[in-house]
This record gives structure tokens, C-alpha cells and sequence, in this order.
């Protein structure tokens, strides 16, 4: 018999649908893989009886003719979706032990079209990082390791590492990520993975731990565009409780997948050509490039001429917002309460706080804080929002000239744990191509295209205009379709 | 011009009064969740996951506070912006579960408006004067702590964290006691004639910050003080006395007067500082990333300038127009209840000037011995109508008594369908 924990999410969806196989049978052997995988550390809680009772009730649907889009897929949620009954702790110590009464809208999307839960996936602390080494719970590992013979431990990416660690180690076949500044698509691309962050408010925010509320978006990651498309179909939606929501018809997108792009235009960014960058990085785009003009389209240089501004907008941005969205976690009404003796109202803030946020976290509350103090808010959260607004006009002008943009997903392969947490801003650089689309609130995909030098996984990413998720998916088909990448990890955990 | 001054050892000192109102929106559900409002609930029963902060939880804004917000702007001839903005105002606090408070310090709902209090010659404000108003914006309450329910420990409820309140914030415009407190009236009295706040102070509903400065005759503003949640129109009264006569000791003992928030003690009629401007909290004001701006379309502005009632002056003018007298034409106007009663009186066929000096004098005194408001007896229209007749038979009102009779049995038919129904 096939390891049915090979299987995409549609393989599963249709050998379920055929009768090939139960869901049972599914969501057993997906949860024996996530149980014989505790060194990677991808989950911080597993619900096997949650993946097992869903996949009970598909079966029962199957026989009963009554089969929604998702019966019978057991999937990864990321640490950040609150699950009624189940522990919810954005990976900090703040929530351990947290177990919220409501459900996320995503997750209940996803409930509701039949999918079950394997478990709650680490992440970096409250969304922040680029490594999954911010978590209270724990690095995550990599199942990717160099072919140097050496045994070193790799980051996954960040924050969504447990989403692409557990996908790439085939611990399940879909997860749900959420995309702040990179956090969906440089995991993806760490760990040979697709990934898509959709347009800004496709997906309700309503029950996700907030990091930076301007800038945050769920999306599915999973092994290939079409497992991404179905995913993405049930996770989107408006949904009234979040302001922000988009009042729009979600579109059917995995039926008009088609990787034939005759009559597209790809632009190429000139100032992603950044000087020193790693030669596998720039074969890897070259290669896309060719990759695309075979599937039809044209391909033209375009220019984003604010670029380089953008990261250090979104690291004044999204500090800004987390230092405000992350007061809440005071010690007053639920999570961790650290109450010295005869301690007063600030004491015990000071306390609860300085215990419970991990040192990333406590970081972008100190540069959060700062940036919107008096006498500061305007030489830095005014100035960033200017160049937020030249970003998006940038992209508004670029897509006058073509359909979708292709540039690199991340500026290297996976870095080994512990390389960089000694200088932030390295880490931070991570994000560099990733960022300008989360502060324009675009769609933006990543997939994986080659192997480096190394033998470790290459993301190429595409992003495309608002609202045309399509576009974006299809062009990630057609290079997904030529870019032939089958490696996978060898089991070693 | 007011004549009200401080008497100094150096000479008379000028009081400049400014108040910012905190008026709570008459509606339902709180300002950006579903929570219910109602006052005198069980500690923490009318508390939604998003009032009380928990993760992921987001704000919508609710329409109807916002509708009562801007129909309250058009009351007071403001400016209505179709273009505004909702601010974090951050700051730790247990009573304030998000750790910040939405409201609207950059783009507020309501600009540049203005209402006019009477003349009182006895309160020495010898004619009508018109106060300006500054803005007016909505922003969420907070909690409350309770500090008598453990020896070591406070407790918090969170039924009011949430509830849409109106900032109403005047000019510096005021010179006396008497002037503030007239405002303070004249506001209450149009934001009940609006229904967009129920006016009432004791429930909490309408409590002032009371900005007071002194200055001699002509010179330059001087250093203002703020007297926060003052709930009475006798404590805004007292505070402002107080204050100024405070602030004028200070100086003529060659003093000066720091730009502070201070609490007033009503026990002990006397104001203490809470916090100079040097311990101010940045509050690191920025735009609530969660809510997109508040863009008003012409629709909506016209359904709440068509749902405006006549106002307390428009009211007034007519019953001058009618010949009512001045003071019974204060009276009538002053409160909603009384204004809409002598109204259903009018609509039933009364003669204006002789129902207007029964209700001010013998159904008021009626009333007041036994205890009563209006609203609680004889409020209804159809209840009017019966006086009507009563007032028509004592008094020989001599109008069209048919009409009232038909009228009523009109009403009495509606009545019973409406029972069916």
C-alpha cells in the first residue's frame, strides 16, 4: 500500500472521494508521523482525537453522499488561530496554558469544510521572527540538512516554521501560516514548500493573535499551487467581525488553475538585483525567468524604485502596531500573572510582562514604543507610513506594464539555528523581498524552484495585484510544472 | 459680558472656563462590540470577548452610535466630517483591557460648532450668549475598579469597558460659574431633545472635565488646570469657584499655577492634584490599524438631519411666536418630557397661552407635591389629549372639541390593532 502520508491535500480529497482509502486510515497515519517526529518540535500540542473524530465524520459523509471540500484532510494549525477548547499560546509563555472559548474565523472555515486538526504548530513567539527560534516551546527543526555530511541543525524560517517544517517532513500535507512580513513564504522557501499569502483582508483576522494588524494575513502552506488554491478557497471569506474584511466573493480559483500564461506580462525588478547576493539565489531567478517566458508569457524589466526604504518602514510599522496590540497581555484577566508579594498594580505589570514576553518580543514593544512617543511619532511613524504609501504606488505603477512580479523569495537558503540571533539585523534582512508586498497589502505566493549548491531548497516568489490571487497561482503553476522539483528530505529524526 | 470676577488683594481677576463633556451614547450595544449597555447590571454580565480584550479579537464600529454622534453635531450647527478616523490612545491601566482606548484625537466625527445659553439676570448673564463648541468625537469608556470587595485586592468590572461616549469639547468661553452651569444645561437639554444621551449625571451618563484658568481683564490666557469627572452641574459650579479662587491666592502670594489634572472632593467641596503635566502619560496616540477611516455618505447624513426633533431654541421661538411668556417658554423647553407633553396638549386643540400657565404652574405644582416627573403620569400623548379635554371643560377653552374627540377615537382604534397584532 501507498504511504498515504505522501498524498497532496487533492490526492487525498479525490482517493477519499474513489473510495481508494478511508480518512480514518488518512488521519492515523499522519498522526503517527507527527508522533514519531518530537525532534523536530514542529507541534506544541497534537490532537490526533481531533484529526481522528473529523475523519470519522467524513467517512460517515462519504457513505452518506454528503461530502464537503475538505472531508478527510487532516491539517496543521499555526499556534496563532485560537481553537475553542484547545490550548492557544502564539508560542510565548504570556498564553501557556491559555485555552480560548471561541474559535477562529479561519479555523472555523476550515472545520467547516470537513478538515480535521493534527495539532497546533510552533511558530516564533507571537509571530516575530524568521527562524522559529523566538518560541517559548522550543526551536523548530528543519527536516532539510546540508549534504555536507555534517549533521547542523537548520532553521525552518519564521514565524509559520512549524507550518513548513511539519509540511516538508510530510507530518501533514496543508497547514495554515500567517504572513506579517515574509512569514508564510520565506518558511515556504526554506523548507521546498509552496505558500501563499493572499490580498490583505481575504482572510478574516477575527481570532488570530495580533502582531501587527495593518500588515497581518493568513494563507495556506502546503507541498504544491493546486493544494494551496484549495486550502486558500476555505480559509477566505468575508466575515463581518473584522472591519478590515474584504466584502468579496471568493473566487473558485483551484478550477481556473492554468499554468498557460500567453498574453501575461512578468515584471522584473531591478532593485531586487541586490549586489552580493548568493550566484545559486540569482541561477535560481534566471532560471524563472526562462521558466515563464516558456509558459507563454513576456517577460520586462520593471522598476520599484522605493525598495530599499522598505524594510526599515515595516520595522518601525510593525513594532508601532505590536507594541499597542500586545498591551493587553497585562496579568489582569487571563494568561500568565506573575504577582510578587505585596506587589501593586505595576509591579505586577512589570513583572507579568518582563516574565512572560521572550526577548524578540520585548524588543519590538521597546522599538514599537519608542517610534510613537512624543517628539519621535512623526521623524519615524509618519515618515514610515509616507514610504508605506510610495511602496503601494510603486506597485500601482509597475502593474501598468505587467501582470505579476517574479523575484526571489528570500536573500539565501535555510541558515543554520544560532547563525544569526546574535545580530538582528541580519535576521531582519531575511525579509527584505518578502516585505514590500505585505506593506502593500498584495498577494504574493512563494514556490519552490531549485536546489543550492548545498542541496537546500530555493523559493521563488511571485506577486501579483490585489485581489488577483489567480494570477499569482498561476504563474507559481507554471513553474512549479518546469521547475520538476521533486527533492525531498531524507528521514532522519 | 459676564460680571463675575475674583476680588483679589491685587484687583479683580477674570475667570476662563472651558469643559470638555463626556456624554454616554443612548444605544443598545456598545461602541465596537454587540455587548447590551444598560446601566445597574451585575458586575461583568454585559462583557463581550472583545470588551473584555482577549487575543484576536477585533472592533467593528456601531452604526447607531455613530448616527447619534453626528445628529448630535447637526444639533449643535457643527461641522459633520465625512471623513474621520479612530486613534489608539495607549496607556496601562486595569480597568482598560486592550491597554489602549479607541478614540479620535487627529480626525474627529464632529468639528466646529456652537449652542447659546439664555440670559439670567439673576445669575448675572444679562443676555444670551453663545458658547463655541470645538469638536465633538467618539471614543470607547472604560471599566471600573472596585476596591471594597477584597482587604488586598481590587476587583474590576467591565460593563461599562467599551460603551460609546461623546467627547463634546467647548471653547474657552465661559466666564462664570453661571455660564458653565448654563451650559452644561443647555447641553443636556439638546442631547435629550435628540435622544442621542439620557442626561443623566448621577447614573454617571454625563460627567465634565472642568479646564479653569484666571487672568487679569485683557491679559493672556493664564496656566489652565483640569478638574476631571466633575458629575453635577453643582459640583462643575463649585469646582470652577473653587479653582478660581485658588488659583488667584496662588499667584497674589507670588506663586504659580502648574498645568495639572485634579480630582475634585465633593465631600469636602474642595479640589487636589492628581498629576502634573511633567508625570503626563505619553499616550502614543496613533491610527487603530484594525478600523478603516469612517467615510459618512450624503444618504446617511440625510437621514439623521431628517430625524432631528424641533430643537429647544426653535421650540422656544414658536411658543414666543404663540405669545407664551418668556419664562414659561424656558420652562416648557427646558426639559424634553415637559416640551413634548405641552405639545400633545397643543396638537389636542389647547390655547397656547392658557395651557402654558396651567402646566407651568398648576400641574408643575400638582406634580412636585406629590413627588412626581412628568414622565411618570400623565407622559403620553393620548393621556394628554383626555387633559385636553379636562382643561378644555375647566376652563372653557372653547376650540374645536370635536376634533379631539375624533382624534381620540382614531388613537383608540390604532390601539387595538396594535394589540392584535
Amino acid at each position: 500500500m501507498t504511504d498515504l502520508t505522501n498524498l497532496t491535500v487533492a490526492q487525498i480529497r479525490d482517493g477519499h472521494r474513489a473510495g481508494d482509502f478511508s480518512a480514518v486510515e488518512v488521519a492515523e497515519a499522519f498522526s503517527a508521523n507527527v508522533a514519531g517526529a518530537k525532534a523536530l518540535n514542529a507541534f506544541i500540542v497534537e490532537t490526533p482525537e481531533h484529526a481522528l473524530a473529523a475523519a470519522k465524520q467524513a467517512d460517515a459523509d462519504r457513505a452518506a453522499g454528503t461530502l464537503k471540500p475538505l472531508s478527510g484532510v487532516p491539517i496543521g494549525m499555526k499556534d496563532l488561530f485560537a481553537t475553542n477548547g484547545v490550548q492557544t499560546t502564539a508560542a510565548s509563555h504570556m498564553l501557556e496554558g491559555f485555552v480560548p472559548r471561541y474559535e477562529s474565523t479561519v479555523s472555523q472555515k476550515l472545520w467547516d469544510a470537513g478538515a480535521g486538526m493534527l495539532g497546533k504548530l510552533n511558530l516564533d513567539q507571537f509571530a516575530m521572527g524568521s527562524s522559529n527560534e523566538t518560541s517559548y516551546f522550543g526551536n523548530v527543526i528543519s527536516p532539510w540538512r546540508r549534504k555536507d555530511g555534517g549533521n547542523a541543525a537548520l532553521a525552518p524560517g519564521g514565524s509559520s516554521g512549524g507550518s513548513s517544517s511539519a509540511i516538508a517532513a510530510r507530518l501533514c500535507p496543508a497547514a495554515t501560516g500567517t504572513d506579517t512580513g515574509g512569514s508564510i513564504r520565506q518558511p515556504a522557501a526554506f523548507t521546498g514548500i509552496s505558500g501563499i499569502k493572499p490580498t490583505y483582508g481575504r482572510c478574516s483576522r477575527w481570532g488570530i493573535v495580533a502582531f501587527a494588524s495593518s500588515l497581518d494575513q493568513a494563507g495556506p502552506m502546503a507541498r504544491d499551487v493546486r493544494d494551496c488554491a484549495i486550502m486558500l478557497e476555505n480559509m477566505a471569506g468575508f466575515d463581518p467581525k473584522d472591519a478590515t474584511s474584504l466584502d468579496l466573493p471568493v473566487p473558485d480559483w483551484e478550477a481556473a488553475l492554468s499554468s498557460d500564461l500567453k498574453g501575461k506580462t512578468v515584471g522584473i525588478p531591478k532593485e531586487y538585483r541586490l549586489e552580493g547576493i548568493d550566484p545559486d539565489i540569482d541561477a535560481m531567478w534566471e532560471a524563472g525567468i526562462a521558466m515563464l517566458k516558456d509558459a507563454g508569457a513576456e517577460v520586462v524589466e520593471i522598476s520599484l524604485p522605493h525598495t530599499k526604504y522598505a524594510l526599515p518602514a515595516y520595522y518601525i510599522i510593525a513594532p508601532a502596531e505590536a507594541s499597542s496590540n500586545l498591551a493587553r497581555y497585562d496579568g489582569v484577566r487571563y494568561g500568565l500573572r506573575d504577582l510578587p508579594d505585596g506587589a501593586g498594580l505595576q509591579d505586577m505589570y512589570a513583572a507579568t510582562r518582563a516574565d512572560g514576553f521572550g526577548p524578540e518580543v520585548k524588543r519590538r514593544i521597546m522599538i514599537g514604543t519608542y517610534v510613537l512617543s512624543a517628539g519621535f511619532y512623526d521623524a519615524y511613524y509618519t515618515q514610515a507610513q509616507k514610504v508605506r504609501t510610495l511602496i503601494s504606488r510603486d506597485f500601482t505603477a509597475a502593474f501598468e506594464s505587467c501582470d505579476v512580479i517574479l523575484a526571489p523569495t528570500a536573500p539565501s537558503a535555510a541558515f543554520g539555528l544560532g547563525e544569526k540571533t546574535a545580530d538582528p539585523l541580519a535576521m531582519y534582512l531575511n525579509d527584505v523581498f518578502a516585505v514590500p508586498a505585505s506593506l502593500a497589502g498584495l498577494p504574493a505566493m512563494s514556490v519552490p524552484a531549485a536546489l543550492n549548491r548545498e542541496g537546500l531548497p530555493l523559493g521563488l516568489q511571485i506577486i501579483g495585484r490585489a485581489f488577483d490571487e489567480q494570477g499569482v497561482l498561476n504563474a507559481g503553476l507554471a513553474i512549479e510544472e518546469r521547475a520538476g522539483f521533486t527533492a525531498r528530505v531524507e528521514k532522519w529524526w | 459680558m459676564s460680571n463675575y470676577t475674583i476680588k483679589g488683594e491685587t484687583g479683580d481677576w477674570e475667570v476662563v472656563i472651558g469643559l470638555e463633556v463626556h456624554a454616554q451614547v443612548t444605544s443598545n450595544a456598545k461602541l465596537f462590540s454587540g455587548a447590551a449597555t444598560a446601566f445597574g447590571a451585575e458586575p461583568n454580565t454585559q462583557v463581550s470577548l472583545v470588551d473584555a480584550a482577549m487575543p484576536g479579537m477585533l472592533p467593528v464600529p456601531n452604526r447607531e452610535c455613530i448616527r447619534q454622534a453626528v445628529r448630535t453635531g447637526m444639533a449643535i450647527d457643527a461641522q459633520i466630517n465625512k471623513w474621520s478616523r479612530f486613534d489608539r490612545k495607549n496607556y496601562f491601566y486595569a480597568d482598560l483591557p486592550q491597554g489602549y482606548q479607541i478614540s479620535q484625537l487627529y480626525h474627529p466625527l464632529v468639528g466646529e460648532g456652537s449652542l447659546t445659553i439664555e440670559a439670567d439676570e439673576k445669575a448675572g448673564i444679562p443676555e444670551p450668549k453663545r458658547i463655541g463648541i470645538e469638536r465633538i468625537h467618539v471614543e470607547q469608556d472604560a471599566g471600573k475598579l472596585m476596591h471594597d470587595q477584597h482587604p488586598t485586592m481590587s476587583y474590576v468590572d467591565l460593563n461599562r469597558s467599551g460603551v460609546a461616549l461623546m467627547e463634546i469639547v467647548s471653547r474657552p468661553d465661559m466666564r462664570s460659574p453661571a455660564e458653565a452651569g448654563a451650559y452644561v444645561r443647555k447641553l443636556r437639554s439638546i442631547l435629550r431633545y435628540v435622544g442621542s444621551c439620557d442626561g443623566n449625571m448621577e447614573e454617571g451618563s454625563m460627567r465634565a472635565d472642568v479646564n479653569v484658568s484666571v487672568r487679569k481683564p485683557g491679559d493672556e490666557f493664564g496656566t489652565r488646570t483640569e478638574t476631571k469627572n466633575v458629575n453635577s452641574v453643582r459640583f462643575v459650579m463649585a469646582v470652577i469657584e473653587g479653582e478660581a479662587k485658588r488659583q488667584v491666592e496662588l499667584i497674589e502670594r507670588g506663586g504659580t499655577v502648574v498645568q495639572e489634572t485634579r480630582l475634585y472632593d465633593p465631600d469636602r467641596n474642595e479640589t487636589r492634584s492628581m498629576r502634573s503635566k511633567e508625570d503626563a502619560h505619553d499616550y502614543r496616540y496613533f491610527p487603530d490599524p484594525d478600523l478603516l477611516p469612517l467615510e459618512l455618505d450624503d444618504a446617511f447624513l440625510d437621514e439623521c438631519r431628517a430625524s432631528l426633533p424641533e430643537l429647544p431654541d426653535a421650540k422656544r421661538a414658536r411658543y414666543l411666536a404663540e405669545g407664551i411668556s418668556a419664562y414659561n417658554a424656558e420652562v416648557l423647553t427646558a426639559e424634553v418630557e415637559a416640551a413634548r407633553w405641552f405639545d400633545a396638549l397643543l396638537e389636542a386643540g389647547a390655547k397656547p397661552v392658557a395651557a402654558a400657565n396651567w402646566v407651568t404652574s398648576e400641574l408643575f405644582g400638582a406634580l412636585n407635591r406629590l413627588g412626581r416627573d412628568i414622565s411618570d403620569s400623565a407622559g403620553q400623548p393620548g393621556a394628554g389629549r383626555r387633559t385636553a379635554r379636562a382643561c378644555r371643560r375647566r376652563h372653557d377653552f372653547g376650540h374645536d372639541r370635536q376634533a379631539g374627540v375624533r382624534k381620540d377615537a382614531r388613537n383608540r382604534r390604532r390601539r387595538r390593532r396594535d394589540r392584535r397584532s
